[in-house]
């Protein structure tokens, strides 16, 4: 099965005020793929390109940007570089990380329907996505609420199950939890889960949050310095804490508790989740 | 003899209203010792924002008061307190707005009446610290989310200011960002300085900071060492906040004789070294 998701030797740099200058490349040389369905998590230092990375994905790097590209990338078979970012928006669907950012109608009902109102779908089309998307995040009822009564937690489920209207193949989600309670980050990850599960959605998720990236991922990619550093199942990657902290991301606390189990006592823990790890360590304090 | 820290921070009785029929603050009291490290933990729209905002004058009680250093602040201005009380604002873009990282971190010293010579090495100090030479002649507008908040950490605490107030500063930053930023912090602290950190991350909270109060409604619910708050499973749930991944597999394994109570990985190690060589499994 053809990837849905094709970055090719992808380089590319934003345009700089003194052209003298050599340009500063975010990305030399990216490669990856992403299989349809597959729940990639994109991890990396500040400054590495995260966002750039998201903006890509549907034309607005470069289109709207400008700068020097090198190399492809394609999205279900459309290469970013000659189609229109309205058309590869219809199969790049993105969520940003403030959700004020994104909302601007009166209410609900309003802001989900907004998008393909403007895609001209039939009208009990419409009303049968929103009310679809409405339900995966867990908002039914709140059609008629306005805005801006809802907590930080639900406005960032309105803004995704706008995007989830319009049937996006990828669900791109650039640092969605990060303005949110616990609570509010639980709702949201509890949602995509559900995406994921029941919807076979193709998932791209940036995020700092590595004991979700455990918990929902297929793989992990980390970035640094314009490239793949790592890639691999969760426990492969946040296996390799030294390498990890080199780079200077953070991995599940469990993780880092397998590492110092396995420097102390000679264990092979690998575990990166809660299941994971109650399960390993239980059955070690079994053991005789 | 010791002697007691002076009271770098009083709150009496404290009640705030953005609209007269809605208080968001209701009675606060707090003290904080000069030196002291403390969070402020409270799922969101609890008024942990508007709270820190009444301590430099950003916002003035609706009833109640502030004693900064034993002086009450009603009559201060904000300019007058910002040499005291350094904020770093939540959201980076409401603070940062000069042309350069380096023109933003000599802001706030040029207007403390330093000597040009005293704002450029002060300024050369600072973006060394906090890692940020490379970008010192480049906009902040077209820097990163995580590197925008560094920037407008470190251009507060470039002033030095006595009390420090910081809104969720390690929101967008990677792991290595928030160790520094941590370890630059607890620096500041000995140096007797008094920081008040907001922040959900319980995590961090267990592993660096010894004290934190709990908002919930406008309350202040819990005040106190870390430690016994987060005995209180009950009450942070409340308050819809999570405890460290560590303390929630410790209260799993409860039942395979793990300590409940135990917050750092190193506590962790420590207890399945006791119960290893107990059970003789090791």
């Amino acid at each position: 099965m053809a990837p849905i998701l094709t970055i090719e030797k992808f380089s590319y740099a934003y345009p700089s005020i003194d052209i003298s200058k050599e340009p500063q490349w975010v990305f030399q040389d990216l490669t990856l793929d992403v299989e349809e369905g597959e729940f990639v998590s994109v991890m990396g230092p500040t400054g590495v390109g995260k966002t750039t990375l998201c903006l890509a994905l549907n034309g607005i790097v470069p289109q709207s940007t400008g700068g020097i590209i090198r190399g492809d990338i394609w999205v279900d078979g459309l290469n970013t570089k000659s189609h229109p970012i309205s058309k590869l928006a219809q199969r790049v669907g993105m969520v940003f990380q403030d959700p004020d950012a994104q909302l601007f109608q009166v209410n609900v009902e309003a802001e989900v329907a907004f998008g393909l109102e403007n895609l001209g779908v039939p009208r009990d089309e419409i009303r049968k996505r929103v009310d679809w998307a409405l339900s995966v995040v867990h908002l039914q009822g709140f059609d008629l609420t306005p805005l801006s009564y809802l907590s930080g937690g639900q406005k960032q489920r309105v803004a995704i199950a706008a995007i989830l209207a319009m049937r996006p193949k990828i669900l791109v989600l650039d640092e969605p939890t990060t303005n949110l309670d616990p609570v509010g980050k639980e709702e949201i990850l509890a949602g995509i889960k559900e995406l994921r599960h029941n919807h076979g959605t193709t998932v791209i998720f940036v995020s700092h949050e590595s004991e979700f990236i455990a918990e929902l991922s297929d793989r992990v990619v980390i970035l640094d310095q314009g490239q793949v550093a790592m890639a691999g199942s969760p426990e492969s990657v946040f296996s390799q804490l030294r390498a990890l902290h080199d780079i200077g991301v953070s991995a599940p606390q469990v993780t880092e508790l397998a590492d110092c189990l396995n420097r102390e006592f000679g264990q092979g823990f690998s575990f990166c989740t809660l299941d994971l790890a109650d399960r390993a360590i239980r059955s070690s304090l079994m053991a005789a | 003899m010791a002697t007691l820290p002076q009271i770098a921070l009083q709150v009496k009785n404290l009640h705030f209203a953005y609209k007269p029929d809605n208080p968001v603050l209701k009675g606060i009291s707090l003290t904080l010792p000069e030196g002291s490290f403390t969070a402020i933990i409270g799922q969101n729209g609890s008024g942990k924002t508007t709270l820190a905002k009444q301590l430099n004058g950003l916002l003035r009680p609706t009833a109640g008061q502030v004693y900064l250093y034993n002086t009450d602040i009603q009559h201060c201005s904000i300019s007058d307190l910002s040499g005291t009380v350094g904020y770093v604002f939540q959201n980076p873009d409401h603070q940062i707005f000069s042309p350069t990282t380096r023109q933003e971190i000599a802001f706030g010293l040029k207007n403390l009446r330093l000597s040009k010579q005293e704002v450029d090495l002060q300024t050369q100090n600072v973006l060394a610290a906090f890692h940020l030479n490379a970008y010192a002649d480049l906009q902040p507008a077209t820097l990163s989310y995580g590197l925008r908040r560094k920037i407008s950490i470190a251009a507060v605490m470039a002033t030095s200011p006595k009390v420090l107030i910081l809104d969720e500063p390690t929101i967008g930053l990677d792991w290595r960002s928030t160790m520094e930023l941590i370890g630059l912090l607890k620096q500041y602290c000995q140096q007797g300085n008094t920081i008040l950190l907001i922040t959900h991350d319980l995590r961090l909270i267990a592993d660096h900071i010894p004290h934190c109060m709990l908002l919930h409604s406008g309350q202040l619910l819990a005040f106190g060492e870390t430690r016994t708050i987060f005995q209180d499973v009950e009450i942070l749930h409340q308050a819809h906040l999570a405890l460290p991944q560590i303390n929630q597999l410790a209260r799993r394994l409860s039942s395979a004789g793990v300590r409940p109570d135990i917050l750092t990985v190193e506590e962790f190690c420590d207890e399945y070294r006791k119960l290893a060589l107990k059970r003789q499994v090791l």
